[in-house]
Parts: structure tokens; sequence; C-alpha cells
């Protein structure tokens, strides 16, 4: 556990003076997102990795956080802190509601159902126009504040975004090392084997489940505040795809993989402009590679690098 | 000898006066959000390939005193995120003096908030009437409202004494924004919506709405969309034997509905800018010139004809071309040169703006068109 | 026009979709059965059959018939590669990488139709006119009939073939115990790589029947797989008529729905029975004393 701690010290390190390197500019806006995504990925992998149990409708989760958080701050008028916590407890009790019948299927099912359940929320993003504005989105969201400090320019929403993203790294973290972590894994192994040893294993997956939604729902409201304008093709199966590449390029398990996933997904198209048509062709493509030939994802690969380099330099080690 | 000395002398300051010129062409920056791929490509990539076709004949003839235009591309598509990314990288770091696009209403949205706080004129090639109405300050837009459109329609019925219609639109952005128009200007025409049903862009059948279409009192339909939906409406209205009078709206004003339609589409009356028909158009029509000029130059350089889509970008580049030509250069004299502009006739219609008037288009801007023999006839 | 009119247009429109959803549906049935793997890019198939179609028939030109031909062959060749590519290597797979590569595959075949074809919607003719056929105060394209009767044969030589070839019936073995199967001499992998075969060209070809009423483009892969799932699943994943009625019970259920309900959510209906389906009685409506799981 110790070691973990000291991992998530450099890491958070490195965040904060991330800023300092860049010098504002387009990059520290492209870096916001980045994290967006982390906590996005992050909550994938909890419940892909660690549990185990595949879910290709997390875009709903994040979509209803963002439309939650804005209709309750635009329409109504709501603190955006308040307008936050309160879809993060409507999404954890639907999410617990849907994950009961829903986690009771497996494999190929469970994918269908969770898409299914993405396509459903997403046709009401899309159809229930007098409150969400329909396709032609939803403008004029508020930003965070606390107190008289606005989260209006990009190296305040860097910090408020990366914040949120470290206090979710960190709850990832603890659960994993935790003896919750431990039953997840024996689940993700063989739930036959982990129920025999006493593991509630149905309710477990439950609670991954709606804790999984929750942090997406967190992502999706301050997304929608960052944004400030929020319409629902953000929130699609696409998205829900583009996550999962995420996680599985990261490696399924490995929560610091999750957001190099997110980095590299978010960033890299930034620099391949002439990737933009290829993009679905990649993420194919990727996803098959990495399942087949590197399941760990580039940690595992990094890993494999790392003892080949080791390997090349046996004096070192001694 | 003297004479010599001259015209050394002379050349020499000639060669260091075109060399002072050289380097003082400093270029004008223009950023530009087009949605090239994605679901709206239909939309970014000719409006992309306008504006470049555009900027190059300008700089090609000499740039504008002397300065090039440089033109900033990036595609969006479709993202209203990505496009406000973009948006933010064209103005902190390319640093241009003012942004023409996006494609689609609800990028244009996104983006406006960014454009308005950072005071860069934002020229945009979508819809979508609340773009500029409410008038902002830097937000401009070039394509026509649907508004326009929406009156043109209701005027031609209102002359042949309809007044029951079912309307039929796509759930996206452009479909949802005709939509609201629709309902908002029925009222004033003395025209009552009895159906207002909707479908998705991917939809494969339209029986069921159109079923209902036919059990209800409308006397016609109007269908607000863009490619293929619309096209299959088409074509499952004929299937259930549907005899009234179809109405589409301009965003399928190209020859790819009359190929997807086929049979279908005879008889079908809908909006256009005037780009489709410009051969058809009387020789004193303001827009002529440049329609054909459009038109042609489009088709030498990409093989196939310049639409109507295109032609938002050719006026958003043009219109900055004017306001560069007033001697703005900065994006606040921009702004203000902009909105001087009047009598501008360009592919979309004649622009006249004012400080009230962002949208610069009046219904003029639209022409009815019939589609006879798998081609556009003017309706008057 | 009077509500019963309305309603058996209703009905009549959606047995039409129905039959499609159906023979999609019939695709997943079959590789399921026979690998225990729900391909997922069984829509991107097909998408396939019809865009293989209209390039051959538009662009090179060929008679209608032999378009359709090759337009089969060529999609069945694909879910052959398909096959040899993504499944095989994964004989030791954890089916959460089965579905991981199922769903890349999936992208990966609609990413490369959509570079090699441009984005741009592709109509077919129709295969005998569009002049529409009235049937209880209904109107029906030929095309419909057409739809139609391709499913009943479909499913027709589907029972002869599963019932009394070799090949059908080793197929079957496979579905109840692959190891078995095996040990009585059944070359499995060839099995696996049959029924892909079989799957994707009937894929193909519900694909190219559909391609004139509805269009085609790279996209229209996702929608169509995902209904043809949900009839499958309502079916009880049979190989026969338990799907087929899957399929024509959605297609009913989804045009009533837009058309008494609510057109915008008509999607939202389709999936909201699949997930109750799931939820309530995953082995699908029929498979109880319908002893005819192939």
């Amino acid at each position: 556990m110790r070691r973990e701690l000291l991992k998530f010290a450099l890491f958070s390190a490195l965040v904060l003076t991330v800023p300092a390197l860049v010098k504002g500019g387009y990059l520290l806006n492209v870096l916001v997102f980045v994290g967006i995504n982390t906590m996005l990925a992050v909550a994938l992998n909890l419940l892909l990795g660690f549990a185990g149990q595949i879910s290709l409708g997390q875009a709903a989760f994040y979509g209803l956080g963002a439309y939650l958080s804005g209709v309750l701050t635009t329409t109504h008028g709501w603190n955006p802190w308040t307008a936050l916590c309160a879809a993060a407890v409507a999404v954890g009790l639907l999410a617990f509601v849907i994950g009961l019948p829903i986690l009771k299927l497996k494999g190929h099912y469970l994918a269908m159902a969770t898409l299914g359940f993405g396509i459903i929320v997403f046709i009401v993003f899309n159809e229930y126009v007098d409150v969400t504005g329909g396709p032609s989105g939803f403008p004029g969201i508020p930003g965070m504040q606390i107190g008289d400090l606005r989260f209006d320019s990009d190296l305040k929403s860097y910090y408020l975004i990366w914040g949120m993203a470290l206090l979710v790294i960190l709850l990832a973290v603890n659960l994993t090392q935790s003896r919750i972590g431990r039953a997840l894994r024996a689940i993700h192994d063989s739930e036959v084997a982990a129920r025999v040893l006493g593991v509630n294993a149905r309710l477990l997956k439950v609670q991954v489940f709606t804790c999984s939604a929750v942090i997406s729902c967190v992502a999706g409201s301050l997304y929608a505040h960052t944004v400030t304008f929020i319409s629902p093709s953000t929130f699609g199966f696409h998205f829900s795809v583009e996550l999962l590449t995420m996680v599985i390029i990261g490696g399924l398990g490995s929560i610091y993989g999750s957001c190099l996933g997110a980095a590299l997904l978010t960033l890299l198209p930034e620099f391949l402009r002439t990737f933009q048509d290829y993009d679905i062709v990649v993420y194919g493509l990727l996803l098959i590679l990495m399942t087949m030939f590197l399941p760990g994802g580039l940690v595992q690969g990094g890993e494999i690098v790392w003892r080949w380099l080791r390997q090349l330099w046996p004096g070192k080690a001694g | 000898m003297k004479i010599r000395f001259v015209r050394q002398m002379g050349l020499l300051l000639a060669l260091s006066l075109s060399a002072g010129m050289v380097f003082a062409a400093e270029p004008l920056k223009v950023g530009a959000l087009f949605s090239v791929t994605g679901p709206p490509s239909f939309l970014g990539e000719p409006e992309r390939n306008t504006a470049q076709m555009v900027v190059d004949d300008i700089n090609k003839a000499g740039g504008i005193k002397g300065r090039p235009i440089e033109l900033v591309v990036y595609d969006t598509t479709g993202d209203p995120t990505k496009a406000v990314q973009l948006a933010t990288k064209l103005i902190k770091d390319d640093k241009v003096v003012a942004i023409i696009g996006p494609s689609t209403t609800g990028e244009t949205m996104a983006v406006k908030p960014v454009t308005e706080k950072e005071q860069i004129p934002l020229i945009s090639c979508a819809a979508g009437t609340k773009i500029a109405d409410p008038v902002n300050p830097c937000t401009f837009k070039t394509a026509q409202n649907d508004t326009l459109a929406v009156e043109r329609i209701y005027e031609h019925l209102k002359k042949r004494k309809i007044d029951k219609v079912a309307i039929l639109s796509v759930s996206d952005g452009f479909g949802a924004s005709g939509r609201e128009q629709l309902k908002a200007q029925a009222v004033k025409f003395g025209i009552t919506l009895v159906v207002d049903d909707t479908f998705g862009p991917k939809d494969t059948d339209m029986t069921a709405q159109l079923t209902k279409i036919r059990g209800s009192e409308a006397q016609a339909i109007i269908c607000w969309g863009t490619n293929p939906g619309p096209a299959l409406v088409a074509k499952n209205a004929r299937q259930l034997g549907i005899k009234l009078p179809l109405f589409m709206s301009h965003g399928v004003s190209s020859k790819k509905f009359i190929e997807l339609a086929g049979e279908a589409a005879e008889g079908i009356i809908l909006p256009t800018g005037r780009v489709i028909v410009a051969d058809q158009l009387p020789e004193k029509d303001p827009q002529k010139k440049a329609l054909m000029t459009y038109v042609m130059n489009y088709k030498q350089r990409y093989g196939v004809e310049g639409d109507h889509f295109g032609g938002h970008a050719w006026d958003a580049v043009m219109l900055l071309k004017k306001a560069f030509e007033q001697g703005a250069d900065t994006p606040a004299t921009i702004r203000e040169q902009l909105e001087k502009i009047s009598g501008f006739a360009g592919i979309g219609g004649v622009f006249s703006f004012s400080g009230t008037d962002h949208c610069g288009l009046t219904k003029d801007a639209f022409v009815l068109v019939e589609i006879k023999n798998k081609d556009w006839v003017l309706v008057d | 026009m009077d509500f019963s009119q309305q309603i058996s247009q209703y009905l009549l429109s959606g047995l039409a979709t129905g039959a499609i959803y159906a023979l999609i549906g019939l695709g997943f049935a079959i590789i399921y059965n026979s690998t225990g793997i729900i391909n997922f890019a069984q829509g991107e198939f097909v998408m396939l059959g019809g865009m293989f179609g209209v390039y051959f028939h538009t662009i090179h030109n060929f008679n209608l018939v032999v378009a359709l031909l090759l337009a089969v062959a060529c999609a069945a060749i694909s879910g052959v590669v398909f096959e040899r590519l993504a499944i095989r290597p994964l004989r030791k797979a954890t089916p959460l990488g089965l579905v991981i590569i199922t769903i890349g595959g999936s992208i990966l075949v609609r990413g490369i139709a959509m570079l090699v074809w441009g984005k741009d919607t592709h109509a077919l003719p129709t295969f005998s006119g569009d002049e529409p056929i009235t049937l209880a105060g209904a109107t029906l394209l030929p095309q419909h009939l057409w739809i139609f009767a391709l499913t009943v044969l479909l499913i027709a030589v589907n029972k002869l073939f599963f019932q009394f070839t070799i090949t059908g019936k080793a197929l079957r073995a496979c579905a109840v115990n692959q190891r078995a199967a095996g040990l009585v001499g059944i070359d499995v992998r060839r099995m696996v790589m049959f029924s892909f075969l079989l799957a994707s060209g009937m894929g193909a070809l519900a694909g190219i029947i559909i391609a004139p009423l509805t269009m085609t483009s790279y996209d229209v892969g996702i929608m169509l797989g995902l209904k043809g799932f949900c009839a499958a699943i309502i079916g009880g994943m049979s190989n026969g008529i338990g799907t087929v009625l899957g399929g024509l019970i959605l297609g009913v259920l989804e045009a009533l729905g837009a058309g008494l309900i609510s057109s915008g959510y008509k999607d939202a209906v389709t999936f909201i029975i699949l997930l109750l389906i799931l939820f309530l009685r995953p082995q699908g409506l029929f498979s109880r004393g319908d002893s005819e799981r192939v």
C-alpha cells in the first residue's frame, strides 16, 4: 500500500506541475479534456479490468451527469455543486436499480444490454427537446465557482478537473488494494469460485457498476460546466467505444494505464490531423490486436520493455 | 555613363522598394472550422474546398493590397466539443483575426461564447436562425436562416389555400431547427399543424409516420431534413399512394436527392438558394454573374459543380475580403466593416448587414423550385 | 382512411421490416449455435451485402442477378477472412476477450467500408418495379414480397440443411458439445469457418434484398445488427421458426409503437423490449417446448 501511495504522490506531482511546463495555450485546453477522459476511463476500468464486466453504455451515465447538471443549473437556477451532488445521487440510484437485473447477464449479453441501455438514454437526450434542447444542444450552462473564485480559464479548469481526477484515482487505488479489490479480482477470475469462498458476487458487481456510474456522472457534470454547451452527439455509442479503446490500450486492471490510454486517445488526434477519417479503423485494429497480443495494454508492454532493458544491462541491477 | 548610373540607381531603388513590399506583406490569418469528416461532411467538405479555392484565387491575383490571406482549416468532424477546442486553438495558437464556419448550428452555438468572449468575428455557415437572433456583436452568418425557407413555403401554401399541414422532421440539428421555425411561423400564416412527427437520421422506414399522416386531415406534407432520410420519405409516400403535395427543405437541394428518390422525386417543391438553378435565372438577376463563376470555377477545380453548401463558404470569404479591402485587419475593425456591407451579391443571396442584422438576407434569398424530369424548375 | 386501415398498414409494414430482422437474426443464431460466439459484426455483413451489390451493379454495371451473386460471394469470403484473422487465433481466449474482439472487428469492417466506398448513401433499383400492391387496405411494394419469399426459402433450406445433410448434422453436433463432436471425427475448426460462411452469406443476402427499399451506406450495419440480435434473442437463438417469429414480432411492435405512440422514440421501444427479454426471459419466448433448437 505504501508503494501505491508513493506512486500516487509522484503522479500527482507530475499532474500539478504540467501547466507550468506547457505555458498555457491550446495544449492546456486539451489536457483539461484528458482529465475528464481519465476519470471516465478509470471508472470503466474498475468495472471491466477489475470486475471483468463489460459495459458499452458508460456514455449514458456521462451524459446523464452533463444533462442533469446542465438543466438543474441553467433552467432551474440551482447552485452547480448542489446540482452535481444531486445528479450523482440520482444516477447512482438509477445505476443500482438497472444494475441488479443487468449484471445477472454475462459476456455478450451484458455487452448488448448495456449497449441497448446506452442507446435508450441517447434517444431520450435527443427526443426530449423541451428539457434537453434536443439535437441542437443545450447552451448557456454556467461555469463552476467556489465563492468568488470562478473557474473560467483553462488553467483554473485544469486544476479543478485534475483535482477531481486525482481524487478518483486515489479512490480507485484504495479500492483495488483493499479486500474489495481482491474480491473483484476473484470474481473476474472465476465467479463460481469466488461465490464458493463467500464473496457476495452479485451485490459486489452491482456496487462496482454503481460506483463506476457515479464517477462517470461527476465527470459529465464537470464537463458541462467547463464547456458550457452540451449536445447528445457527445454521449453516443461512438464515445463508449472510444472509452473502451482507452482502457484496453492502457491495460485492463491498471489504473495509471487508463490515464495513459485516455491521454493517448485524446492527444494523438491533435498531433495527427490526417488521422481524422481513419480513427474508427485504428480503434478497431487496436482493440483486436491489443486483445490478441497485449491484453495488459501498454502498461504490460512497458513492463516487457523494462525487463528486456534490464536484461541488457545486468550489471546495473547488482 | 550618367544614364547608366541613373538606370542602376533606379533599378536598385525599385528592387529595394519591392523587397520592402515583400517583407511588409504580412498575411491576413483567417481560421476556418468545417466538418470535413463526420456525419455533416456533406456540408464541410464542399465548404472547405470552396474556401480554399477562393483564397487561392485571391492570393493569385495579388492578395489584398499585396497581403496574402492565410487560411488555417481545422476539421471538427461535426463534434461541438472539438469545435470549441479548435476555436480556442485558432484564437490562442494561430492568432487568427477572424473565423469562418462552423458548418452546423450545434457547433456554432458551442463556439459562439468563445469567440464572443475573445471578440473574434465569427462568420458561420450554418442555417440555424438563433445563431444571429438575438444579435451578438461578433457573430455573423452567411447561410440563409431556416425562418426564410419556412416563410417561402408557407407563403406558397397560403396562395394555394392550404391551411392544414403535416410536418415530418429529422431528429438532428438541422431538422430540429427547421421544426422550431415551422411551429413558430405557422400561426402567422394561418396554418395549423395537424401532425408533427420526427424520424431518426438513420431510420430506414417511415411508413408508420406517413400512415398516420395519411389518416389525418393534412392537405400537404412538409419534410425537413438532409439526405438520405427525406428521399426515403418520398419513396415511402409513393408506396402508400399518398397524393398530397410534398414539400422539402433546402437541406436536399442537391442532385443526390433526385438520384436517391428516383421516380418519387417528381413534383416535389422546395426552397433553395439560387445556385442550383443558376443557368435558368434571368440575366438581370444581380447574383447571376457570381453564381455562374462559382459553379464553373468549382467544377474546373474539383470536377463537380459547386453546390448550395459550398456557397456559404464562398460568401464568408468574400465578405471578409470586402472588409479587408476597406483596410480592416484587426478583429475589431473587421467586425465594424462587416456591419457596413450592403448590397453584396453573393451565392446565398444579396447581403446587407447592419448593427441589428447579422444575417443579412431576406426571403428573396430563396427561390422555390419543383422537381420535373429529374431536374430543377423554377416556380414563381 | 379509417383506423382499421391504419392498423393494417402498421401491421404490414411491421411484418416487412420484421422479416429483415429475422433474416439477420438467423445469422446470429447460426454462429452462436455452432461456436458459442455472438458475432457482433453480423450487422456489418448485412452492410457489406448491400455495398458490394451497389459496387457491382452501379459501378461495374453488372446485371442485377449477377451483382447479387457476386455480392453474396464477396461478403461470404469476407466472413471467412474475419473468422480466420480474428476468431481462430483466439482458441484460448477469455469470453471478455472474444466480446472485445468482435466489437473491434465490427468497427474495423465498418471503417474499411467507409474508406473504400466513402460515406455516401447509395440506392439499388428494386427487383421488380415500384408499383404498390394493395392488401386489406394497406399497401406493399413488390420488394417486400421478395423479402418474405426469401425469408421463407431460407428457413426451408436451413431446416433441410441442418436435418438432412452431413455438414448440417456436424454443425448441430458442434452446437451441442464441441469436444464430443471433435472426438467423433468432426473437424470443429472447419465447422466454425463454415458457420461464419453461412451466416455472412445470409446476412449479405438480407442486405442486398433490403437495399432497394432502405438504401445503403457504410453505417447501416450497427442498427440492423442490433435489431437482428434482438430478434434472435426473442426467438431464443433458434435456427428456425423461433428467430423468425422473434423478428416479425419485433418489426410489428416497432411499427405500432411508431404509429400509435411516438415516432421519435421508436428505437427506444426496440431496446426496451431487448432489455425486458434479457432481464425476464433470456432464453427467449419460444424455446420452452420448442425442441427445435437448431
